[in-house]
């Protein structure tokens, strides 16, 4: 007998063959072109405009969608790129709902933003659609960087290198790039392969190589790096992934969801993929909502996030939230895993209603069990092992406004580095901040 | 419930909305659905002499201008007078005519310049039972070549002839149509007057290229990789044609010509605005290509709901009712100020009215750090750019001040009085105040 969503254990194929195109599909597909003028037309080309100032990347925004209604598509993109070389990317994974469109004048006036995020998509797709990365690299200066880590930051941060003339060397852990844009992002956001698209394009500028499976304190040492090359810039992300601290965590069916979405995105069929009748998700940030709606579209019958505070102090936005509730997950808020139930599998979860009155969470006792053949960790992620030598601030690399860590000549960003929220933009920020700071320190 | 039955110059119509003459009113089968949406009248779009009838193009005829999501703006076109036979159009004009007795039917005539041309098909006409005629000296591609439509209408003494021809050789009321296309429309509707006119309609289009093809180095419409000025109606000619219906409205001489209004009208509410000026009713063409003939229904109901709302009982109480209001610059009052105020509650920040004052006027507007806009009174000449440009209908207005408030710009106080520039010590040839 056919699998179903309500066949117990975690397996695969609970839904039928055509509903997961339907479910994986792009969640804001691209505007048509008469609509992106349309939705244009409703810049207020602001002065001094807020939505340029709450984007990490300063995207002069009104000017990139005024060139959209002048019919001028991709210098608008350039406009774009020109700040922000994964524009593509972020256009469709910015949480735009509490960066630009938040702060939106529409949005005071109406609740209702211009689309920047889809606006953004349509000229940089317009633009990737028929040409190159359109910057041009100066000439040689025979400078070698080494970019350790090929996520936003680090591929942001060797574009600008190259775009110098300097060559860059990037290393990256996995077998492909991308970092987070690759491997960490909900599949609905990223379709046909758009990251490893993005990657390739990016790379087309010339002067960066590239090298896999190469990890910092397995088979690169900064030492050597910092020999080897006049700069060095560490992107290298958080590699590990922060402990439930609940009794029988290391049950069967207890997951790390960084690991679940890393398979869903690199899955040839989503059919394949295993998934739990009923699924249980402990955290509130982006990465929860993205394993629990993923869970739900691969045909879970119950997916749940427990989330130990109460919805408004979500990692996620409102406009995740509403992601899930509407893909029929619920939030139950105010809880915390306490026991993982099952014998050798796990079964169900234990959690405890929390509350704070201020001098801190605790829980009340109060306790409610929920059936869970599967169980997502997603509270958050840690900063691996560092070289030594490099100062740490809080669980982060300390690094000044220019990316530059405590030691000389290496810098760092992303999220492994201090500074700004854990958000691709913002890391294609710090790595584009940082190689304009490497370049002016080799070149004087 | 107001009564918008109209008597213009002697021509019954249930409402004051007609038709113009164009390609809606070519044919019986588009002027009976028109009549059948309710259209009060139409203007029958232009008969010419009998013998071959025109011929246009047959490549595209029309270009436009569009606004945001392609809503038509302004249109052109290079359509010529009727290209059907004229026995075929009088037939049908006599049908229509025969089952709408209570509405308009006026016919649109365009022959040479010549007596015996006009005297031919007057009596033709006549005979169809039509309500009356209307001369199209606008007509500005394609005809004014052949010496008629713009080409007349340029020339006062041309309309005043040709229109004294028709009264001569008609018991029909004569409506001289006129074109835009001139330095000062008074002097041809003057001209029509003398030549014993019983109305005029303006405007017919305005010369225009409305786009350049800039692949193919053209002008749009294209035909075969050339183009040609058009004329240019729609909701872009609106401002024009309201000027010269009300320059004409209050002119001595030829105030009291009835003016049928055409240009851009699209709702009910440009019809009341160009009625304020004078007209007595209006034509439309435009806006019924754009949308189709029930826009009528808005229009009548717009109409009626606004003079029930105002305590007009027919178009008449408010017609050429904002004629009076409409004066030389010289006359305005140069001792009212008022000062531009921007409602905090319901400004948006966007800053539009920042940018606008401070690069291109009076640097009056500040912007705090905090985004906050507020006009500085010692700068504000009241010029009305930054309402224009705000987004938020309503947030920025111009508050009169009083007689004796200081004007922080002038530093001196609001003048009780009344001064124009004929008064003013500024002006060379002013004259005493008293």
């Amino acid at each position: 007998m056919p699998n179903s969503q309500m066949t117990p254990g975690i397996v695969p194929a609970r839904l039928e063959k055509g509903a997961y195109e339907d479910n994986f599909s792009d969640l804001h597909p691209g505007y048509a072109s008469h609509e992106a003028l349309v939705a244009a037309d409703r810049c207020y080309f602001c002065h001094d405009a807020p939505c340029t100032t709450a984007c990490p990347t300063d995207i002069d925004i009104p000017m990139f969608i005024r060139q959209i209604q002048a019919g001028m598509p991709d210098e608008a993109a350039k406009t774009i790129l020109s700040q922000n070389i994964l524009g593509g990317m972020c256009a469709r994974v910015c949480p735009t709902e509490t960066l630009c469109e938040e702060v939106c004048v529409r949005e005071t006036a109406e609740g209702k933003p211009v689309e920047i995020g889809r606006l953004q998509r349509f000229a940089t797709d317009n633009l990737m659609s028929h040409a190159d990365q359109p910057f041009v690299r100066a000439a040689s200066t025979g400078k070698k960087i080494a970019v350790v880590g090929a996520g936003p930051a680090g591929l942001s941060c060797a574009h600008r290198l190259a775009t110098h003339g300097h060559d860059v060397d990037m290393f990256d852990g996995r077998d492909k790039a991308g970092g987070l844009n690759e491997f960490g992002i909900a599949a609905y956001k990223s379709t046909n392969d758009f990251a490893a698209r993005e990657v390739e394009w990016l790379m087309s500028i010339g002067g960066i190589s590239l090298s896999y499976s190469k990890r910092l304190g397995e088979n690169l040492d900064l030492a050597t790096l910092q020999g080897d090359y006049d700069a060095v810039f560490l992107s290298i992300g958080l590699s590990g992934v922060n402990a439930l601290r609940a009794d029988g965590e290391d049950k069967n069916g207890v997951r790390d969801a960084v690991d679940f979405i890393a398979d869903l995105r690199q899955a040839d069929e989503f059919r394949d993929l295993p998934v739990g009748r009923n699924v249980v998700v402990i955290g509130g940030g982006m990465t929860a909502v993205d394993a629990a709606v993923q869970s739900k579209l691969l045909g879970a019958d119950s997916v749940t996030i427990s989330y130990r505070r109460t919805r408004d102090k979500m990692g996620a936005s409102g406009f995740e939230q509403d992601l899930a509730a509407v893909h029929g997950v619920r939030i139950l808020e105010n809880t915390q895993p306490k026991r993982v139930l099952g014998n050798g599998k796990c079964e169900g979860i234990e959690l405890e209603y929390t509350s704070d009155d201020g001098s801190g969470l605790k829980g009340t006792g109060e306790v409610v069990t929920l059936p869970a053949d599967q169980i997502f960790k997603a509270i958050g992620q840690t900063l691996g092992d560092t070289p030594e030598g490099l100062k740490l601030e809080g669980r982060k690399i300390a690094v000044n406004d220019n990316g530059a860590t405590s030691v000389n000549g290496v810098w760092a960003g992303g999220d492994c580095a201090t500074g700004g929220d854990d958000l691709t933009v913002t890391a294609v920020a710090e790595g584009r901040d940082a190689a304009e700071d490497i370049n002016k320190s080799l070149m004087g | 419930m107001a009564d918008l039955r109209s008597n213009f110059a002697g021509i019954k119509s249930t409402n004051p909305f007609w038709l113009a003459s164009a390609p809606p009113t070519d044919k019986e089968y588009n002027v009976r659905r028109a009549f059948e949406a309710g259209w009060g009248g139409v203007v029958w779009k232009t008969l010419g002499s009998e013998g071959p009838p025109v011929v246009n193009v047959n490549g595209p005829r029309y270009g436009a201008i569009f606004g945001a999501d392609r809503r038509l703006l302004g249109l052109n076109n290079i359509e010529l007078i009727t290209d059907r036979p004229l026995q075929q159009n009088l037939r049908e004009i006599k049908a229509v005519k025969k089952d709408y007795p209570d509405r308009a039917v006026v016919v649109s005539l365009m022959v040479p310049c010549e007596e015996e041309a006009w005297k031919a098909i007057l009596p033709v006409v006549e005979e169809t039972g039509a309500d009356g005629i209307e001369l199209n000296f606008g007509c500005p591609h394609g005809m004014a070549e052949r010496g008629m439509g713009a080409a007349v209408g340029q020339v006062p003494e041309y309309i005043e002839m040709v229109t004294r021809w028709c009264k001569q050789n008609t018991r029909m009321p004569v409506i001289v149509k006129l074109t835009p296309n001139i330095t000062n429309i008074v002097h041809p509707a003057e001209a029509a007057l003398r030549g014993g006119a019983d109305a005029v309609s303006l405007i017919n289009t305005i010369n225009s290229i409305t786009s350049v093809n800039l692949d193919a180095m053209c002008p749009e419409p294209m035909i075969d990789g050339k183009g040609t000025h058009g004329g240019y109606c729609g909701p872009a000619v609106k401002p024009i044609a309201m000027n010269m219906v009300a320059e004409i409205a209050r002119h001595g001489e030829t105030a009291n010509l009835p003016i049928s209004a055409i240009g851009g009208v699209t709702t009910w509410r440009d019809a009341a605005e160009f009625m304020a000026l004078g007209a007595g009713n209006v034509q439309v063409c435009t806006a019924v290509m754009t949308y189709g003939f029930r826009i009528i229904e808005e229009m009548t109901a717009g109409l009626s709901a606004w003079m029930d709302e105002k305590g007009y009982s027919s178009t008449d109480d408010f017609s050429g009712k904002a004629v009076p209001n409409v004066t030389d610059w010289q006359y305005l009052n140069l001792n009212h100020v008022t000062k531009a105020r921007i409602d905090q509650d319901a400004c948006i920040s966007c800053g539009r009215c920042y940018a606008a004052c401070e690069d291109t006027s009076h640097q009056a507007i500040t912007m705090s750090e905090d985004r906050v806009f507020d006009v500085d009174d010692s700068e504000c000449v009241a010029c009305n750019l930054c309402v224009n440009v705000c987004p938020v209908e309503g947030c920025i207005t111009m508050e009169t001040l009083e007689p004796g408030a200081m004007d922080e710009r002038t530093n001196t106080p609001v003048s009780p009085d009344y001064g124009n520039w004929t008064q003013h010590p500024n002006n060379p040839s002013a004259t005493a105040a008293e």
